[in-house]
């Protein structure tokens, strides 16, 4: 199942090379399309040739379909794409600072890449440029990181923006696209038209154009019918990927390995509580959540524990280990990376901590502290938690 | 080499090949295109040769390069090696390798390169504000409809459009 990770797959050598024929693929369609070429590129903002508007959406929507339609049948898990996390406002503010530098500049950073290669001199000095403007923002950073870092929400879909199905926005999307497209012909033709003298039309003309926007339109409902897997769905299609880890019970951890994590300053630990409602109010472990297992169905819910830091931690308990094992596949598909079970919830716990003594003083069962492992053998208990690093987020802009 | 370039494709066709070449990235890589991410290890390796103290103190740099860290050894700098020979392969193909400066016909090559390299500064303090450029930010975050990318795209078209009117004597035929 897509994606795969290249650099774990083949090494860093192999994956390495896999990068640059990435990167040879996008420099040969940047330079097919003409992009080694500043003028063509300002043209843009002067209305005279929309080979820049044409060419980047339909490359983001081809992909977009691509993408959406592979997760919609199962061949793609999408929460592990990187998604660019959004920060709004200064991300608007670069953007318009981009703006001013492409038309004053001529090109862009991956742009003038292939104007470089192909010996263009504006190319080669708007390149060295972006280098140095890389430096100046390092340098200047410190006295606006405060806005920098601001209006920040990690994985924002515009379908969440929306409050519509990713189906629904792939589709809109789509009919949004084929809308620019269209624009930009008219908006072309009127200018050829105002040299030659010729009648606007407001015809589409080409009959390869009306092919190919059909088909893409039938795309987007395809996927949107077919829509994107739910996480019982998910499980079913990603089941032999995991399912490993809980045959051997991998993820199943002993109290005293949460007791111990759960002291552990340097691990964010989130504790989510499946048993009854009475029960929780009985007694429940320090910090712990009370939840239902269709909580977890519900993607607004799970967004945050899918969004922990690479040091979060999420352990599951329950009265039930069937529970606990349903809950950890619905979020495991999700996303959710360090996920664990408590073995055997808190069956064990009482048990195991209640006749325990610090300085003459029972523990408080509900957080018990680190001194109590001291109470133990080293060989209590086989650590299982291994803190896993987030490759997703980080993408290739950092 | 061919004396006369080819015509470069229709751009729906060139769309359609970066659009798979984005979802191949996706796929094999978890993340789409980038560019200048790399610009910045460039820099940060550049800078690391002459004054390495430096690099430790700015806290975008060390995240790229301190101490014995290589900021080039880093998956977007084999991407951008990358984007350079498919070009320069292209290119070659198509008969457009020539060295050449572009620009409008009214300006001399003299001005059209002090612009280039003060366009260039602003687009690489641009790209590293919005943390990613017309490739990263705009094309991967787009297809995987990101709001930051969304937002970022449509506010590059609106610096250019709003600066295009007073620079056109740069582009004037």
């Amino acid at each position: 199942m897509l994606p795969i990770d290249i650099l774990t797959e083949l090494g860093k050598a192999g994956g390495y090379a896999v990068f640059f024929l990435i990167g040879a693929g996008f420099g040969i369609a940047l330079e097919l399309a003409g992009f080694g070429d500043s003028r063509r590129l300002a043209a843009q903002f002067y209305l005279k040739d929309m080979t820049v508007l044409k060419t980047m959406f339909t490359a983001i929507l081809v992909a977009c379909l691509l993408i959406f339609l592979s997760a919609g049948i199962g061949v793609l898990d999408f929460s592990q794409l990187a998604v660019n996390q959004t920060f709004l406002w200064p991300g608007i503010v670069g953007g318009l600072i981009m703006g001013v530098g492409f038309i004053v500049g001529g090109y862009c950073p991956g742009t003038s890449l292939v104007a470089s290669a192909s010996f263009k001199i504006d190319g080669i000095i708007f390149l060295a440029g972006t280098i140095i403007g890389a430096g100046l923002f390092g340098e200047s950073l410190a006295s606006f990181e405060t806005f920098w870092n601001s209006s920040f929400t990690d994985r924002f879909l515009v379908s969440d923006w929306l409050g519509l199905s990713i189906g629904a926005t792939v589709f809109i999307v789509t009919i949004f696209a084929l809308m620019m497209f269209y624009v930009a012909e008219k908006v072309e033709e009127f200018f050829k038209n105002k040299e030659t003298g010729k009648a606007m039309s407001w015809k589409i003309t080409k009959r390869p154009y009306l092919y190919g926007a059909v088909v893409l339109v039938a795309v987007a409902i395809l996927i949107w019918s077919v829509g994107q897997p739910d996480p019982i769905r998910k499980w079913k299609i990603m089941e032999s990927k995991y399912s490993g880890q809980l045959a051997i019970k991998a993820v199943f951890i002993h109290p005293l390995e949460y007791v111990k994590t759960n002291n552990e300053s340097t691990i964010k630990l989130i504790t989510l509580d499946l048993r009854s409602a009475n029960d929780y109010e009985a007694f429940h472990l320090g910090g712990s959540e009370n939840i239902k297992l269709d909580d977890l169905l519900n993607a607004k819910f799970v967004a945050p524990l899918a969004q922990l830091p690479p040091n979060g931690v999420v352990v599951l308990l329950s009265d039930n280990d069937s529970i606990s094992i349903k809950a950890w596949q619905y979020l495991k598909v999700q996303g959710v990376l360090n996920l664990y079970i408590l073995e055997n919830g808190l069956h064990d716990w009482n048990k195991l901590f209640a006749d325990k003594q610090i300085h003459d003083k029972a523990i408080n069962l509900a957080s018990p502290p680190a001194e109590v492992l001291q109470l133990f053998p080293k060989n209590a208990y086989i650590p299982k938690i291994k803190i896993g690093s987030k490759k997703r987020a980080g993408g290739l802009c950092s | 080499m061919k004396k006369i370039p080819n015509k470069v494709k229709n751009p729906y066709f060139a769309g359609t090949i970066l659009g798979f070449v984005l979802y191949a990235a996706f796929a094999l890589t978890h993340s789409g295109l980038g560019a200048s991410g790399a610009i910045s290890r460039i820099h940060v390796a550049i800078t690391k040769l002459f004054w390495s103290a430096h690099v430790d103190h700015v806290g975008t740099f060390a995240a790229m390069g301190a101490g014995d860290r290589n900021a080039l050894d880093h998956p977007s700098v084999y991407l951008l090696i990358g984007t350079f020979a498919g070009g320069l392969i292209s290119a070659w193909i198509n008969g457009r390798l020539k060295v050449e400066i572009f620009k409008g016909s009214r300006i001399s090559n003299t001005q059209r390169l002090i612009f280039a390299l003060l366009g260039g500064i602003i687009m690489g303090y641009g790209a590293r504000f919005a943390r990613g450029c017309t490739s990263g930010q705009a094309l991967s975050g787009g297809a995987v409809l990101s709001v930051g990318s969304w937002a970022f795209m449509f506010s590059v078209f609106i610096g250019g459009y709003a600066v295009a009117y007073f620079v056109r004597r740069l582009w004037n035929d």
